[in-house]
């Protein structure tokens, strides 16, 4: 009850917020624990982003993913779901494909940097669960993204 | 006033579904450069007219449906835009009998080519009994034979559409394909938080209805060729992967075989057969699963991504898109496996091609500078033509006679919404499919039996 009344509070924060700086000082005032999901969403980041048609991951992405690593190996009873998506630019197949590449990119990284294989899952969403819903560059680019699910877990 | 016939009107349609239709397979020269982004643009056909009077009411059948029998064949027809139907209001007699002789200048003089006398009668066993003759106004002659139909009376849609397809197919030389249905998937609620559910209703969009399935995410249904099961992939597991439907039942089974990811399957010609797509460690390739054994072979091996494939009606090749040339490209290969041929070469992206159920075309969706077409081709890759233009236009699905094409258009922003049209190969005849959801994925069915 207490870490939801905390996170009603980030949030509340948040609407408040210009930009991460703020958001971050924010969460400070807040005292999130490190060992919450909400902390590893919001402040060591969850989410990864790729350029038109690309599957590589670009630095800001690396050190994102560096960052999940550190906070993963802390929490190695969690499974995890890696979702990818696409932005509304491409058709619907193609976009499924794409966001297969990247959560696979991301999968990839992850078990290179030591996290075990079978707490990962991945699915691809292409297209299909937009986050942002404008028509321009603005929300495609937070489209083109992985998601890393902590607690999420695919059975065949 | 110089009176064309229905003949005269038929040589100028059958000259246009020469350019439009009958391509002739000439290959093309080894050093010609394939003719690309070609927009039709062309001039106007003179539609040929059309009087379908309400069909005349006989032993105990009610005047709805002697009214709506003639709406729903002049719907169809001026549906295709080679026909345009006379308002009865326009008319100058109504036949009052099947069988007596038609009064020609009744008709000639309101300008009909074509006039359509029905008829329709309840049977003591509750059947209906309908039938119907075509005429050729300005020759005075019958066109064919008439045809007779018996059915129960929650069927006459059908039979309106059967009677449309004769009528079709007599004037205009081409195949049927009103007594069809369109497998789609309706959607609802915000753009990012959409809920999607298959959906079936008739090609002019009656008898609409929302199929039973799990509440998760589902993509793409496509029809079997015997029309009463549909392919699709759904989320079920929280993974996309490929399942049948059972369309009288609304059975879903799944196919184990198809374990990890899989999307975008269609049926073969015969049915014994899909080809899709399947991912394996972020790799998509093609695959042939037969349904009876259960038993799936690869066909692609490339590292790029290899999807939305389609059969040749024949089976003997699978046409896909595939990004191992950089960019998304149309290729061709066979069901055999081996070396796949690339047949698109324009700028811009191309996807979802789908074999046309005649052979002769492949209809595709293109991304070019930012719009996304509709598009035809031969199979060899040439005569490229865009049908189509707008913000998002994609997935282009076959009328069953080849020669009209529905797709989904979606439109921009946080209110954009996909919509299904049609429209015919010439690049005319755009019109939008009336659906109480938005819609999209359209999948056409052969004709029914």
């Amino acid at each position: 009850m207490k870490n939801i009344g905390l996170v009603f509070f980030v949030i509340l924060l948040l609407v408040g917020c210009e930009n991460n700086k703020s958001f971050k000082n924010s969460l400070d005032k807040a005292q999130i624990s490190e060992s919450d999901i909400e902390y590893f969403q919001n402040l060591v980041g969850d989410t990864v982003l790729f350029t038109v048609d690309q599957s590589g991951l670009r630095p800001d992405a690396i050190s994102i993913l560096n960052a999940q690593v550190n906070w993963l190996k802390e929490k190695k009873f969690l499974p995890i779901t890696i979702e990818g998506h696409a932005d509304e630019q491409g058709t619907r197949e193609y976009n499924l494909a794409l966001g297969a590449r990247r959560a696979t990119a991301v999968r990839e990284f992850l078990l290179a940097k030591g996290i075990e294989q079978d707490r990962i899952s991945i699915v691809t969403y292409g297209k299909e669960r937009p986050l942002r819903v404008c028509s321009n560059e603005e929300c495609w680019s937070k489209n083109r993204r992985a998601v890393t699910v902590v607690g999420k877990k695919i059975v065949e | 006033m110089v009176r064309h016939s229905v003949l005269k009107l038929l040589k100028i349609f059958s000259f246009t579904s020469i350019l439009f239709i009958n391509f002739s397979f000439v290959a093309a020269q080894k050093n010609d450069a394939p003719q690309l982004d070609m927009t039709v643009n062309r001039g106007v056909i003179k539609p040929i007219s059309l009087a379908v009077p309400s069909f005349i009411k006989e032993s105990g059948a009610n005047s709805i449906i002697s009214r709506e029998l003639a709406k729903v064949i002049s719907n169809n027809l001026d549906s295709t835009g080679l026909f345009r139907s006379i308002p009865q209001s326009a008319y100058v007699s109504m036949p009052l009998s099947f069988n007596t002789p038609v009064q020609f200048s009744d008709w000639s003089i309101i300008n009909a080519d074509v006039l359509v006398m029905g008829s329709v009668g309840l049977k003591p066993d509750g059947r209906l009994e309908v039938k119907f003759r075509l005429w050729d106004v300005s020759q005075q002659k019958e066109i064919g034979k008439g045809k007779q139909y018996f059915t129960n009376s929650e069927s006459w849609r059908r039979i309106s559409h059967k009677i449309s397809d004769t009528i079709y197919t007599r004037v205009t030389g081409e195949g049927a394909y009103f007594d069809s249905r369109v497998v789609f998937v309706s959607e609802t609620g915000p753009k990012d938080n959409r809920t999607k559910r298959l959906a079936i209703m008739d090609q002019d969009g009656a008898n609409f209805r929302l199929l039973k399935h799990p509440p998760s995410l589902v993509i793409a249904p496509r029809f079997s060729p015997t029309t009463n099961k549909i392919i699709f992939t759904g989320y079920e597991t929280g993974k996309p992967r490929v399942y049948l439907m059972d369309l009288s039942s609304e059975e879903i089974t799944s196919l184990p075989e198809l374990n990890g990811m899989s999307f975008a399957p269609r049926f073969s010609a015969d049915g014994s057969q899909i080809v899709l797509s399947m991912t394996e460690n972020g790799n998509t390739d093609i695959f042939i699963n037969t349904l009876t054994t259960g038993v799936k072979r690869r066909l692609t091996t490339n590292s790029a991504i290899d999807t939305a494939p389609s059969f040749s009606p024949d089976g003997k090749s699978i046409v896909f898109e595939s990004d191992r040339g950089g960019g998304q490209q149309l290729y061709i290969i066979s069901t055999q496996g081996g070396d796949a041929k690339r047949i698109s070469f324009g700028k811009g992206r191309y996807a979802t091609p789908v074999w046309s159920p005649r052979g002769d075309l492949i209809a595709f969706t293109k991304i070019k500078e930012g719009k996304f077409h509709i598009g035809v081709m031969r199979v060899d890759g040439t005569k490229e033509r865009l049908l189509t233009t707008s913000f998002l236009d994609e997935g282009p699905a076959w009328a069953p006679n080849g020669r009209v094409l529905m797709f989904f258009r979606e439109t921009p922003g946080s209110a954009g919404a996909p919509s299904i049209y049609s429209i015919d190969i010439s690049g005319r005849n755009l019109r939008k499919i009336k659906t109480s959801s938005f819609a999209s994925d359209p999948n056409w069915s052969p004709i029914l039996n």
